[in-house]
C-alpha cells in the first residue's frame, strides 16, 4: 500500500514526468527519427548508388563489348564492299577495254568497213571503165554498122546506074564519054560499066518456094504452078454470076500453101537415115498401097467401088453402108420436107460439108 | 450497086485529105456512111468504115458527130461475121474516135466495142490485130478505169501474144498498149505482169528496131515505176547489163526511156540502187548525160540524185565514177527551169551526208553556181521558180556538211543573210582548231567581212560571229 501511497504522490509528477518524459522522447524521437533517416538515407543512397555504379560499370562493359562487336563487324562489311567495289571497277575497266576491242573491229569490219568501202569504190570506178569501154566499142561498132550499110547503099545505087547506062560504055571506035582520049587511064566509072551486066526488062517474078518439096512428095506428077502471093480483091470487082462461093476464100483455100510435117519436108536425098539408095529402092518396091493416092478427089470419080469382104457375101454386097445407112420408114413421117431451124445456125457448123473437096453427100 | 461502090470510094478518097473533110462534113457524109455502113455488099461496108475512120481521125467534132449519130453499136455489132478487110477498117475507127477524149472513149466502151475489139485480136491476121491494139491504146490512154475496162475485157493475154509475133509493126503497137495500160496504177501493172508480159518485153529490148525499144523501154519503165516489188520483177527479167546499151543507142528517145527505167528502178531502194551502181549503171548514165543536151538529160539527173539520196556509200560511188562535173555542167549550161532545179536537187543530195562528199561537191566550183542560181531568181519572188527553191535547199545541206573552207571564202562576199548564217556557222566550227586556216582567214579578207556583218544580239549569227571573233587576240579583232 505504501508503495502505493508513493505512487499516488508521485502521480502528479508522474504524470508530468510521464509527459516530459513522453515530450523529450517525442522530440528525440523526431531528432532521432530524423538522424535515423538521414542515417538510412545515406547509406541506402550509397548502396543504390554503389549498385548503380556497379550496374553503369556493367552496362559499359557491356555495351563496350557490344559496340566494337558490331562496329568490327561493320567494319569487315565495309571492307567487303570496298573490295568488292574494287573488284567491280577492275572488272568494268577490263570489260570496258575488251568492249572497246571489239566495238571498234566490229565496226571497222561490219558497219563501215574502210578498206572494204575503198576497195568496193575502186572496184566500182574499174567496172565503171570497163562499162565505158565496152558501150563505146558498142557505139563504134553501131556506127560502123550504120556506114557500111550507108556505103553499101551507095554502092548498090552506083551499080544499078551503071547497069541501066551500059550503053554508055566505050566501043573500039567512039570513045565513050568516061573514056577521054585526054585522060590517062579510064575513068572508075568507064570500069563499073566494063564490068556491068545490061539491065534486061523486069521479068514477072515466078516465085515457088514449096517447089523442092513438092517434087519429093512421092505421089505428086507435077507441081502445080501456082501464085503464092495471096490474091488482093480490087474493089469494086463485078461478082460472078451464079451460086457461086466468094472467090476470095475459094482463092485462099485453092492457094492454100503447103505446110508439110517435119518427116515430108526433108528431101529423100538429105536425111542420113534414109541416105542409102538401097534403102530407097526398097521402098519404092514395096509400097504397101498400090494405087497412088492422088490429091484431087475428081480424079477417081470413075473409079468403081469395091467392097470389103466383110461386107459382102454370095447373094451380093449387103445394102446397109452404101445404099442407105440407117433404116428409114417413110409411113412414119410426119411431114413431107425436111425440119427447118428456127434459131439462127452456128456459123462454124454451117461450113461442114461445104468445103471445096467434097468427100461424099452428107445431106 | 456500082454506082454505091464508086461513091464509097469516092468518099475514102476525099476523106485521106484534109481540105476535102470540112465540105464533106458540111454535106452531111457522116449520116450517108451510116446507111452504107449496112450494106449487102462487103466491100462497100469496108470502103464505108475507112472513110468514117479518116473522118474521125480528122478531128473532134467529127469524132462526136460520129459517136452521137450511133455508128458505133452498127460498126461493132456484125464484126465477129466479117472479113479481114472491115475488120481493120472498124478498128481504124474506134482507134479514131478514142483517140480524141475520155468521154468518147468511154462511149466506145459503152456500146460494147471492147468485145469486138478482143474479136479482132483473136483474128490471125497481123494487120487486124495492129488496128485492134491501137485501138486499145488510145483507149487505155485517158485514164485509169478505161484502162481497167480494157484488162476486164480480157485483152492483156492477147496483147502478150501479139508481142511475140513477128511483124514489128505490131510489136511496137503491143508494147506500146501495154505501156499505157500499166501507167495507171499498181494493180494494173500487176496484171500486166501476171500476163508474163516482162519476159517478153526484155527480150526485145537486143531488137534492132529504134521505135520499139522506145516502147518497150517505157513500157518496163512504167510497170517499174509503182513499187518496190514490180521493180524487182523487171530487174530479175536479167535486163541490166542490155539497158546499157540503150544508152548509147542513136535515137535520142531510146535514150530517155532507158534513162527513165533505170531511174524509176534506183528510186525505190537502196538495195536496187546498189544493183545498178554495181554493174556500171552509174557510169553509163553519167555519160549519158554528157553527151545529151535538153530535156531528154532530165531522167538521168534524176537517177543520179535518187542513188545518191539513198545511202552515203552510193553517193560516194556516185563521186567516184565522176557524177560532179557533168552535173555542173548540167546547171551553167541548160536554160530550162526545171533541169536546173533537179541538176541542184541532185547535187544536193550527193554533198549532203558527210564532210567528205560536201567537200567533194564544193571542189567543183559548184557552190558559186548555185548561189547565183538562187540569187537570181529571188528577184521575181512571185514566180518561185522551182530552180531556186532547190539550189537554196541544196546549198544549205551541202554548206552544212563543208569544211573545205577555200570554197566557202568567194561565198562570203555575195550570200544572203539565210546563207550567211551557214557559212558563218561552218567558218565558226573549223576555226578553232586549226591554226593555218585562221591565218588564211584574215589574210584573204575573211574576218574583215565578218566584222561588217550587223547581227541581231542574241541571234545564232552573233553567237556564231562572236565564237570567231574569240579565236583571234583582241588587237586584230578591232
Amino acid at each position: 500500500m505504501a508503495a502505493l501511497a508513493r505512487l499516488q504522490e508521485r502521480l502528479a509528477e508522474l504524470r508530468e514526468e510521464y509527459f516530459l518524459v513522453n515530450r523529450s522522447i517525442d522530440e528525440d524521437r523526431r531528432i532521432k527519427y530524423k538522424a535515423a533517416v538521414k542515417i538510412q538515407s545515406w547509406f541506402r543512397g550509397y548502396r543504390v548508388r554503389a549498385y548503380l555504379r556497379h550496374l553503369n560499370e556493367v552496362a559499359n562493359v557491356i555495351q563496350k563489348w557490344w559496340r566494337g562487336y558490331r562496329c568490327r563487324k561493320h567494319f569487315r562489311q565495309m571492307v567487303e564492299t570496298a573490295y568488292f567495289i574494287m573488284k567491280m571497277n577492275f572488272y568494268n575497266e577490263m570489260a570496258v577495254r575488251i568492249q572497246k576491242r571489239w566495238r571498234g573491229y566490229y565496226v571497222r569490219t561490219y558497219i563501215h568497213n574502210y578498206y572494204a568501202l575503198k576497195k568496193y569504190l575502186q572496184a566500182v570506178s574499174v567496172n565503171n571503165a570497163f562499162v565505158r569501154r565496152e558501150l563505146e566499142e558498142y557505139t563504134e561498132m553501131k556506127e560502123n554498122e550504120e556506114k557500111m550499110k550507108d556505103l553499101e547503099k551507095e554502092e548498090k545505087e552506083k551499080k544499078y546506074q551503071a547497069r541501066k547506062m551500059h550503053y554508055l560504055l566505050s566501043t573500039e571506035q567512039i570513045a565513050g564519054i568516061y573514056n577521054s582520049p585526054f585522060r590517062k587511064c579510064p575513068d572508075p566509072m568507064e570500069l563499073l560499066l566494063r564490068k556491068s551486066k545490061p539491065l534486061s526488062h523486069r521479068r514477072p517474078q515466078m516465085k515457088s518456094p514449096f517447089a523442092y518439096e513438092l517434087y519429093d512428095w512421092p505421089t505428086c506428077k507435077k507441081p502445080p504452078a501456082f501464085v503464092t502471093a495471096l490474091p488482093l480483091l480490087p474493089v469494086g470487082r463485078q461478082k460472078p454470076q451464079g451460086p457461086f462461093r466468094d472467090t476470095a476464100e475459094v482463092l485462099c483455100q485453092r492457094y492454100k500453101p503447103l505446110e508439110p510435117t517435119l518427116r515430108v519436108a526433108e528431101s529423100i536425098n538429105s536425111p542420113p537415115g534414109k541416105a542409102g539408095g538401097e534403102i530407097r529402092r526398097e521402098e519404092w518396091r514395096n509400097p504397101m498401097h498400090d494405087n497412088e493416092f492422088l490429091p484431087f478427089s475428081s480424079c477417081h470419080k470413075n473409079d468403081k467401088y469395091e467392097p470389103t469382104l466383110c461386107r459382102s457375101s454370095k447373094y451380093g454386097r449387103e445394102a446397109y453402108g452404101t445404099k442407105h445407112f440407117r433404116e428409114v420408114y417413110p409411113e412414119k413421117w410426119i411431114a413431107d420436107k425436111d425440119f427447118e431451124r428456127v434459131l439462127p445456125s452456128i456459123v462454124l457448123f454451117e461450113k461442114f460439108g461445104k468445103t471445096y473437096s467434097k468427100s461424099g453427100p452428107i445431106v | 450497086q456500082r454506082a454505091r461502090t464508086q461513091f464509097v470510094q469516092a468518099v475514102a478518097d476525099l476523106a485521106a485529105r484534109p481540105q476535102s473533110i470540112e465540105t464533106l462534113q458540111s454535106a452531111g457524109v457522116v449520116s450517108l456512111l451510116r446507111l452504107l455502113l449496112l450494106d449487102v455488099v462487103p466491100s462497100v461496108r469496108q470502103t464505108s468504115a475507112l472513110s468514117l475512120g479518116r473522118l474521125a481521125d480528122y478531128s473532134m467534132e467529127l469524132a462526136e458527130a460520129i459517136v452521137k449519130a450511133g455508128i458505133l453499136p452498127q460498126l461493132v455489132y456484125p464484126l465477129p461475121e466479117e472479113n479481114r478487110y472491115y475488120k481493120k477498117s472498124a478498128a481504124f475507127v474506134l482507134r479514131a474516135v478514142a483517140k480524141h477524149s475520155p468521154q468518147l472513149a468511154q462511149a466506145i466502151v459503152q456500146c460494147g466495142g471492147l468485145e469486138a475489139l478482143v474479136i479482132c485480136l483473136e483474128d490471125f491476121d497481123p494487120g487486124v490485130k495492129e488496128g485492134a491494139s491501137w485501138a486499145f491504146d488510145y483507149i487505155a490512154r485517158h485514164n485509169a478505169e478505161l484502162s481497167q475496162a480494157v484488162v476486164d475485157a480480157g485483152a492483156v493475154p492477147l496483147l502478150v501474144l501479139c508481142i511475140q509475133e513477128p511483124e514489128i509493126a505490131l510489136k511496137r503497137i503491143a508494147a506500146s498498149t501495154l505501156s499505157d495500160i500499166s501507167k495507171h496504177s499498181p494493180e494494173l501493172a500487176q496484171t500486166v505482169v501476171d500476163a508474163g508480159a516482162i519476159a517478153h518485153l526484155a527480150q526485145m529490148i537486143l531488137n534492132p528496131d529504134a521505135k520499139l525499144k522506145r516502147q518497150v523501154l517505157s513500157a518496163l519503165s512504167q510497170i517499174a515505176k509503182h513499187s518496190v516489188d514490180l521493180s524487182e520483177m523487171v530487174v530479175e527479167a536479167e535486163i541490166f547489163p542490155v539497158v546499157l546499151t540503150c544508152l548509147k543507142d542513136s535515137d535520142e528517145y531510146v535514150k530517155k526511156n532507158g534513162a527513165t527505167l533505170i531511174r524509176e528502178i534506183a528510186k525505190h531502194s537502196p538495195e536496187l540502187s546498189q544493183l545498178i551502181v554495181n554493174s556500171g549503171g552509174v557510169a553509163a548514165v553519167i555519160d549519158y548525160i554528157g553527151s545529151c543536151k535538153g530535156t531528154v538529160r532530165l531522167p538521168g539527173i534524176m537517177m543520179l540524185g535518187y542513188v545518191a539520196a539513198h545511202s552515203e556509200n552510193l553517193s560516194m560511188a556516185v563521186i567516184v565514177s565522176k557524177g560532179i562535173p557533168p552535173l555542173c555542167a548540167c546547171l551553167i549550161e541548160e536554160h530550162e527551169d526545171h533541169i536546173k532545179a533537179a541538176a541542184a536537187w541532185a547535187l544536193g543530195q550527193i554533198g549532203r551526208h558527210t564532210a567528205e562528199h560536201a567537200s567533194r561537191v564544193a571542189e567543183a566550183n559548184v557552190l558559186p553556181t548555185l548561189l547565183d542560181i538562187y540569187m537570181d531568181t529571188r528577184s521575181s519572188e512571185d514566180l518561185k521558180m522551182k530552180a531556186s527553191i532547190f539550189a537554196k535547199k541544196a546549198l544549205k545541206n551541202v554548206l552544212q556538211k563543208c569544211t573545205y573552207l577555200p570554197a566557202l571564202e568567194p561565198l562570203l562576199h555575195d550570200a544572203p543573210p539565210s546563207i550567211m548564217k551557214h557559212i558563218i556557222g561552218q567558218f565558226s566550227k573549223v576555226l578553232p582548231h586549226d591554226s593555218k586556216a585562221r591565218r588564211l582567214f584574215v589574210t584573204t579578207g575573211g574576218l574583215k567581212k565578218v566584222q561588217e556583218i550587223k547581227a541581231e544580239p542574241g541571234s545564232l549569227l552573233q553567237e556564231y560571229i562572236n565564237a570567231i571573233n574569240n579565236c583571234y587576240p583582241e588587237e586584230i579583232v578591232r
